[in-house]
């Protein structure tokens, strides 16, 4: 079996070490790290979108791969050309204020870092200046905002406002999740996206950094 | 634990069986084969040939009951165990003999063809908490002498299940039984791993017909498991009371025994039935009463009491569409009977007072069968003792999603049951298609459909299956078969 593909089976049984190893030999080998990150860690991880959907993995063997895919990225990221453009996207992402609850934006964060994006986690009760402010400094693409509240639902609205306030030509994208909202809420407010969870909210936020 | 539900004391089944033996005495039963008349009156029973009854004496009985196997084990068509009724082991077995069923597309129900038949044996392969098949339907393009058998011989063509089954007349039961004999090779090794449960009717109160009464002998003569169906109604041809009707049953059913056992001492026999209530304003017998599912229970206290398998007619419905009563009807049904260990639990597919099958219900019935087949399993501990190593792995990581805890014992802990049962949230339902239970079972049922792969079953015995229906066909009338593609 071609290198390549074992680091892809290794990322989909969730063995980082493996994938580590594999990283290692294939670099000693000469082959670029977009190549592996791009026919490695990528595919594998596009394998393990499609039975997760499938009902045919559950979501530890998911988070597992993602969690190998994010220890193979650290190994190669230093590698990359500047010019590369392996990485996807930049996301700020936070629990909005007055919510603790956090579970679920961190498993949103695994399964970003696995993808491929640049993940910066700003935590939980996190106020709408902080969100913005961020995002501006760090030039990310997109915000994403979790509530499991009903309380708090009203502070995300608090942030797109002051969001498109602080950014009138719109370059940062809005998606939003936790268990109260809804795409209906999402268009109500103004956010670009509603991700219902973690495993879709990566493929829709893949469609808003293409955007 | 396994979790276990009781209705009877062992003091009030004692009195039950006690009763019942009394009424194999002094009421006896009515038995329209003089032949079987003869041979228990051979055996001490006080027969009145005028009559055609037989007044069978307790120590008769207990002879038969000392030779029932107190477990056997059903094998697929490729020889394989399949089923190993014994002790509180549950298994599900699709309702049998529907005349009718109920199509998708139309949402009607109507007559079924060789080509439902065929559809029902590729959904059965694919249903994994459905044990076996029953010759759930019967197909209207044949002619009715050979029905039963021409049912029997597409399920062995199309499916390796085991199949529960049973014949209309005398005659059937020679080419159901040389079906039998294509698949096995010779009558020891029918005997060895039986492929089928042939299931044998009294008919309430007390009565045996000549042809289910001769059907069982034959059964017995070739150790082809039977079930006993013994069906009194509450109220109409048995007591109203649930504890009289079950004094009716266990009479009934002990009189199927000492048949089966002076034919064959040691034919497996499974403690059967239907009963059910009757609901006096509609003049039905609701398979879906509470009443119902309490009576077949509790004849299943009396099976184990004495130390024979159990099987009944519930997990059913009443509904005549898969609707909200359809799924609570079966549900309750199968908990009941799951808890109760009944061990061969018989209903899935059945709606209209087992009158209709399903396709789509079939698939609900086997998600049902999956939850029930896990609720038996019971709350087992595992490595959770201590649990502080545990927990501390909680608060350090904020989950336990990928803790080797989670990953060792998620499938052993937690039963997932397929796309018939939504649990998905709203939104994302909705993105999918805002999909009714039907719709989600029809999808299955497609999908079934199309993945289906034909069964192992070597070539030349499929053609021997074949060349023995057809023989059959012709010699009562019917010169082509259906075509099976």
């Amino acid at each position: 079996m071609e290198i390549l593909t074992q680091v892809s089976m290794a990322l989909q049984e969730g063995d980082d070490q493996q994938v580590s190893t594999l990283i290692n030999t294939l670099l000693e080998e000469g082959v670029k790290p977009e190549k592996i990150i791009d026919k490695g860690l990528i595919a594998g991880m596009d394998i393990i979108g499609i039975k997760f959907k499938a009902h045919e993995i559950f979501l530890p063997d998911v988070l597992l791969a993602a969690k190998a895919m994010e220890i193979g990225m650290e190994k190669l990221k230093p590698l990359l050309s500047l010019s590369s453009t392996t990485v996807i996207g930049k996301i700020v992402l936070g629990t909005v204020h007055g919510d603790l609850h956090d579970i679920g934006k961190n498993l949103v964060a695994i399964m970003l870092k696995g993808a491929g994006f640049e993940v910066i986690d700003l935590g939980k009760n996190v106020e709408p200046k902080y969100f913005v402010e961020t995002a501006l400094k760090a030039q990310a693409d997109i915000i994403g905002l979790s509530t499991l509240l009903t309380t708090t639902m009203p502070v995300m609205k608090n942030v797109v406002d002051l969001l498109r306030k602080s950014d009138s030509s719109r370059n940062v994208k809005v998606i939003i999740g936790g268990a109260p909202t809804s795409k209906e809420f999402a268009l109500d407010i103004g956010a670009d996206a509603y991700a219902f969870d973690a495993v879709s909210a990566v493929d829709r936020i893949k469609i808003l950094a293409l955007s | 634990m396994r979790p276990k539900l009781k209705f009877l004391s062992s003091d009030l089944i004692k009195k039950i069986f006690a009763e019942g033996i009394d009424v194999l005495e002094n009421i006896g039963v009515e038995l329209n084969n003089p032949e079987l008349l003869s041979l228990l009156g051979d055996h001490g029973a006080r027969i009145d040939v005028d009559k055609s009854r037989a007044y069978i004496p307790e120590p008769l009985v207990n002879k038969a009951l000392k030779s029932v196997p107190n477990s056997f084990a059903l094998f697929d068509t490729l020889g394989q165990q399949t089923h190993d009724f014994r002790k509180y082991n549950i298994h599900f077995t699709p309702g049998s003999a529907a005349l009718n069923i109920l199509d998708h597309k139309t949402q009607k129900i109507r007559k079924p063809l060789t080509e439902d038949y065929i559809q029902y044996t590729k959904v059965i392969s694919s249903l994994e908490n459905i044990a076996s098949q029953s010759t759930a339907l019967i197909p209207i393009d044949v002619v009715g002498n050979i029905a039963d058998s021409y049912r029997l011989y597409l399920s062995l063509m199309f499916c390796d299940k085991p199949v529960v089954t049973g014949a209309f007349t005398i005659k059937a039961f020679e080419i159901m039984k040389d079906l039998q004999l294509a698949v096995r090779g010779t009558a020891a090794a029918l005997k060895e791993k039986p492929l089928t449960i042939f299931s044998c009717c009294p008919t309430s109160p007390l009565k045996w017909s000549d042809v289910t009464s001769q059907n069982l002998a034959d059964c017995a003569r070739f150790s082809i498991p039977v079930e006993f169906i013994s069906m009194p109604l509450s109220g109409l041809v048995a007591p109203v009371t649930l504890t009289g009707t079950l004094i009716q049953h266990t009479a009934e059913t002990l009189s199927g025994v000492v048949i089966s056992q002076l034919v064959n001492p040691g034919t497996p026999i499974l403690w059967g039935g239907s009963p059910a209530a009757f609901d006096m304003r509609y003049e039905t017998t609701p398979m879906g009463a509470i009443e119902t599912m309490m009576i077949d229970c509790a004849c299943n206290e009396i099976g184990k009491f004495l130390n024979i398998p159990t099987q009944a007619y519930i997990s059913l419905s009443d509904a005549k569409l898969l609707d909200a009563q359809a799924g609570l009807e079966s549900g309750i049904g199968a908990t009941l009977a799951s808890l109760a260990g009944i061990n061969n639990i018989s209903g899935p597919g059945m709606l209209d007072f087992e009158s209709c099958q399903s396709l789509e219900k079939l698939v609900l019935d086997n998600e049902i069968a999956g939850m029930c087949l896990r609720l038996v399993d019971g709350i087992t501990p595992r490595e959770d003792f201590p649990i502080l190593p545990l927990l501390e792995e909680l608060l350090k990581e904020d989950h336990l999603l990928i803790s080797s805890h989670t990953r060792k014992y998620l499938k052993q802990e937690h039963y997932f049951p397929g796309p018939a049962i939504d649990r998905a949230n709203r939104e994302r339902w909705a993105e999918e298609g805002s999909l009714t239970l039907g719709e989600r079972a029809h999808n299955e049922v497609n999908r079934m459909l199309a993945e289906y792969k034909p069964t192992s079953l070597p070539d030349t015995v499929k053609s021997d299956l074949k060349n023995r229906m057809q023989a059959e066909a012709v010699n009562n009338g019917q010169e082509n078969l259906p075509a099976l593609d």
